[in-house]
């Protein structure tokens, strides 16, 4: 049984009527029911269908593509392919790589080539076997070696050099006098396997233009697509198909999942536009499982090299972290990634100095790109684990170590990102204490007669153990802290505009329409929205209507990436509603005869703060401000404040408003002669600020924790002769009901000073420890170190045996790549804060190659 | 060819013409427009498709509907009465067992089969008749708890099966 429980020592929370209540989704009755539209329920008359043509090979040349006898067969209404489509798109302003249709050249097997559209969708993989493609096979790079080892194979012309898309190198302080001062120093290579997002919607989508003659771009265009980031579609996809961004609307309609894999522009959404332009009636592509696993865009397999110097207590000195990402194709989020795989290293833990060099390879591969923890989870993996056996190294309690380096709330880290609000202190109490972390070592550490006495525990290592007699299976736990940003710092094209808005609408029956551009994805955005209005107003959510990821009709919100929704979209709706609220009350104020700052609103009612009998209904009030203001409409906007950054290049990456933080103990019970790993259970604190909505927080913490699980045990990423081994939910283990450990998840923290309420992040952030606790607790078990993901039973075994002596780690494959590049493709940009600058009366930038 | 075929859904009678090969699912949201009934990979691997025939839990992907011309065929929309949701339903929505909702449907109709074999099932029993439907999203936990609460209430109340 799950215990759940807020720990908040907030001051006015109590108070709310809103926030902070388990209240269910706003659209949860639509999901229940069935009448959730999602993108490919909708049928718009005149529909037809469409699909893509996609590469057979990971790396080949186009010779000649012959559409002819595809064109020829009944109820085939158009064929593209990419020579009609030669503007390239992406994500990033800085990775421009991709074409909607393969031109000149295939990069990974999934690549499109063509697309077409067809009356009946039956036809369609017929239509694709008609269309002729010559190919010239050219050598693909499969992983990180071979991309490092053959630049003269180049995959990607944006790579500057061979095939390394990315290399950057960091330095803040000085790490050769950090090192000097540890009096110990450690090196640990790690190495994480890619996994996909797997949501359980495909993606879809549907394209309808309608011609406009009169218009000097003959017609409009609207998009209905699952997607997390309508309004970067809608720059993209204007921008491909030469639109003005007025001509083209993208809606997202419920969407089925997302964990980061519906965040980039597609070739799908590009090719059902262009399709329907041409042949002037609705598309739909809806794109099958398979497609789903080749279009990607998931995590990136990423192999580390850490070194840490520490003195004899425990106090960290100096941390050098290398990390080589396999990006895959195609650039996506990908330059971010890479800088997201060194930023937060010091937001966990007080690092005096701090050295990153990361670099990302292009491969044959589907591009991976941005997944729940995007970039941080294979780094927090690395880390965690190489703490737990620098800890281990010097026989400091892995609690108490983590405790004495725990970043300072309200300190400015080395590399210059500035921390609010932190309670990863009161996070790992949390788990410490329910997990009963210190009376299962207390046992792990007594003599072998007090484990006899302990026996009956439930806690105890051996489990259903008779006393004395070595049985195959072995209890641990492990433990493992994290952080992660409530919102990207920078949009992902560089303005000074908004990162949200929220615009409000009165109306003088008393409803309230609130206009946001923020995605549902399921994590709650529109109910978070929902709880804030209706707190700000005082009126009940009923009265609320929520018009959302609207291109058209919603102002623009960046979308649902890097957990910045409640933060952004929930500050610009606090701006809205209040400007509309002080309308009201000046209204009331004149109505009731008592000074507006007196008072407030709730339940419907404006009221003296006073005099709570002195009262105006909201929707009285609204009729009266309405006949002095004219229509009530008032829009509020968010952008982070400056100044949460470095001043040096890169530094883009990783600052954010807030950070949210957290701590996980997994207890794993391993089968030492089968090597198998149950998690049996996983406690998971989360310091969210203020809970906006529990129910759905510790949802979102509850559905880290699963996926963090799986990725940590289960799930792999395979290819074979350049092909995806196992794009199937039957061969790609996603954990079931059967699989998934009981998760404990804890909510822990203060109002954030600038959070909406003092609401932080959920979405990202619990993914983060609950894989290195999985870890650390097999070591706490069996006593090996598996320092590649995922932790499977034959790494277990492979370990175990070889396993011998006092030798706790036993000696593994080389986990890095086989050659490091040296010297680093990248001058070093090297960086200190402003306090040691002035210190040592140093210039802030001392640029070295 | 099409085939005239005759299907019981949700308590009323259809007459439809379909494609022989069409799937039950396929029949179900392109010729029904029952689009309730979501769709994850249209191999049998998720569970997003389950409906009920005759009570039991069966993947619309991998079903024909001239095999269940005989049978009574229940699609998530069926679960509700004149607007009255079913106990389920509301227990899925009050204890946050849907987030994204997707595969929502499904575990719904396998829970309803679960009740009626279980009125009181234990977590291993739930954990078994919720393992062919994938869930990415809640980390199964709050879903459990739904289909227990509403166990609860249903035999508290007499309510719908």
């Amino acid at each position: 049984m799950k215990k759940q429980q807020s720990i908040s020592d907030r001051q006015d929370g109590s108070s709310y009527k809103m926030v902070g209540k388990p209240l269910p989704k706003v659209d949860v009755y639509a999901t229940v029911t069935g009448r959730a539209v999602h993108a490919d329920d909708i049928l718009l008359p005149r529909m037809v269908y469409g699909r893509l043509l996609r590469s057979p090979h990971a790396h080949a040349r186009i010779l000649s593509i012959d559409t002819r006898p595809a064109m020829a067969l009944p109820g085939v209404l158009a064929i593209i392919t990419g020579e009609e489509l030669p503007q390239t798109f992406g994500i990033l302003p800085s990775s421009q790589d991709e074409h909607a249709l393969a031109v000149d050249k295939v990069r990974y097997v999934g690549d499109p080539v063509a697309a077409v559209a067809a009356l009946d969708p039956d036809i369609l993989d017929e239509v694709l076997k008609h269309i002729t493609v010559e190919y010239e096979v050219l050598p693909s790079l499969m992983s990180i070696d071979e991309a490092l080892a053959h630049p003269e194979v180049k995959i990607n012309d944006e790579a500057r050099i061979g095939n390394i898309h990315k290399a950057v190198s960091l330095e803040f302080g000085d790490v050769g006098a950090g090192f000097a001062e540890a009096e110990y120093v450690r090196e640990d290579w790690f190495s994480y396997e890619g996994n996909t997002h797997a949501p359980m919607e495909e993606h879809a989508c549907v394209a309808n233009w309608e011609p406009i003659p009169t218009d000097p771009v003959s017609g409009k265009l609207t998009l209905w697509s699952s997607t997390q980031t309508p309004h970067y579609v809608h720059r993209e996809v204007s921008k491909v198909l030469g639109l003005p961004p007025s001509h083209v609307r993208v809606i997202a309609p419920h969407v089925g999942g997302g964990f980061g894999g519906k965040s980039d522009p597609f070739s799908h959404e590009i090719c059902a536009c262009v399709l329907a332009r041409r042949i002037g009636r609705p598309v739909k592509i809806t794109c099958t499982r398979e497609e789903v696993f080749l279009i990607h865009r998931g995590r990136h397999p990423v192999k580390m090299w850490i070194k840490t110097g520490v003195k004899g207590d425990g106090t960290l000195t100096a941390m050098h972290f290398r990390s080589f990402l396999d990006g895959g194709a195609y650039g996506s989020y990908g330059i971010a990634t890479t800088y997201y795989t060194g930023a937060l290293q010091p937001v966990t833990y007080t690092l005096p100095c701090y050295k990153f060099e990361g670099m990302r390879l292009f491969t044959n591969k589907p591009p991976c790109g941005p997944k729940r923890g995007h970039g941080t989870t294979q780094p927090r993996y690395a880390v965690e684990v190489h703490l737990d056996k620098v800890a281990h190294d010097l026989g400091l309690d892995p609690v108490e170590f983590r405790r004495r380096n725990l970043i300072k709330p309200y300190s400015r880290t080395v590399n210059g990102l500035r921390v609010t609000s932190c309670a990863l202190e009161a996070c790992l109490d949390q788990v410490v204490q329910r997990s009963g972390w210190n009376e299962f070592h207390t046992r792990q550490g007594a003599t072998p007669e007090d484990q006899q006495r302990s026996h009956a525990s439930e806690n105890d290592r051996h489990d259903g153990a008779q006393a004395g007699k070595d049985l195959p299976l072995k209890r641990g736990m492990g433990l493992a802290a994290s952080a992660y940003l409530c919102g990207a710092g920078k949009p992902i094209y560089w303005n000074d505009m908004p990162h949200s808005a929220v615009q409000i609408r009165l109306d003088r029956g008393g409803g309230v329409t609130v206009y946001c551009g923020a995605t549902e994805i399921g994590q709650g955005s529109t109910s978070v929205l929902s709880s804030i209005v209706a707190e700000e107003l005082g009126v009940q959510p009923g009265h609320l209507h929520l018009e959302t990821a609207d291109t058209t009709l919603t102002p623009v919100d960046l979308g649902s990436y890097s957990s910045r929704v409640t933060f952004m979209a929930g500050n610009a709706a606090i701006a809205a509603a209040r400007t509309l609220k002080a309308r009201l009350l000046e209204v009331a104020a004149e109505q009731l005869h008592v000074p507006a700052e007196r008072l407030g609103a709730s339940d419907g009612l404006i009221y003296d703060e006073r005099d709570p009998g002195v009262v105006l209904p909201f929707v009285q009030a609204v009729q009266l401000a309405e006949a002095r203001y004219g229509a009530l409409v008032a829009s509020g906007s968010y952008a982070p404040p400056e100044g949460l950054q470095g001043d040096y290049k890169g530094a883009g990456v990783g600052p954010s408003p807030a950070y949210s933080y957290s701590a996980c103990v997994a207890q794993v019970n391993v089968d030492v002669e089968a090597g198998e790993v149950v998690v049996e259970k996983l406690w998971l604190a989360h310091d969210v600020g203020q809970s906006i909505n529990p129910l759905l927080v510790l949802g979102q913490v509850e559905g880290g924790g699963y996926m963090g699980y799986g990725e940590a045990v289960m799930e792999q990423q395979v290819f074979r002769k350049g092909r995806h081994k196992m794009p199937s939910l039957l061969d790609y283990k996603l954990p079931t009901t059967l699989d998934t450990p009981d998760i404990e998840a804890i909510l822990v923290g203060t109002p954030d000073p600038e959070g909406p309420f003092g609401g932080k992040e959920a979405g990202q952030g619990p993914l983060n420890p609950v894989i290195p606790a999985i870890a650390n607790a097999v070591f706490d078990a069996v006593g090996v170190r598996i320092d590649e993901t995922p932790i499977t039973a034959d790494k277990v075994l492979q370990a175990l045996r070889a396993q011998g002596g006092k030798t706790r780690t036993p000696p593994r494959a080389l986990l890095g790549p086989s050659e490091v590049p040296s010297p680093w493709p990248t001058r070093l940009i090297a960086w200190q804060p402003e306090e040691s600058r002035e210190q040592a009366g140093e210039h802030p930038m001392k640029g070295r190659s | 060819m099409r085939d005239l075929i005759s299907l019981e859904v949700n308590g009323q009678r259809y007459e439809l013409a379909v494609l022989p090969h069409h799937t039950l699912l396929e029949v179900l949201r392109e010729e029904m427009r029952l689009t309730g009934t979501k769709h994850g990979c249209e191999l049998g691997e998720c569970g997003a498709c389950t409906v009920l025939v005759d009570g039991l839990p069966v993947l619309s992907c991998l079903t024909l509907p001239l095999e269940v011309q005989a049978c009574d065929i229940t699609t998530i929309e069926g679960l509700e009465h004149n607007g009255q949701l079913h106990p389920l339903q509301e227990t899925f929505a009050a204890l946050g067992a849907a987030q994204c909702g997707y595969c929502t449907p499904g575990i719904l109709l396998s829970a309803v089969a679960l009740l009626r074999e279980h009125p009181h099932p234990s977590r291993e029993q739930t954990k078994e008749a919720l393992a062919g439907n994938l869930c990415r999203c809640t980390g199964y936990t709050k879903i459990y708890e739904a289909v227990e609460a509403a166990a609860e209430r249903i035999v508290r109340t007499g309510g719908p099966l």
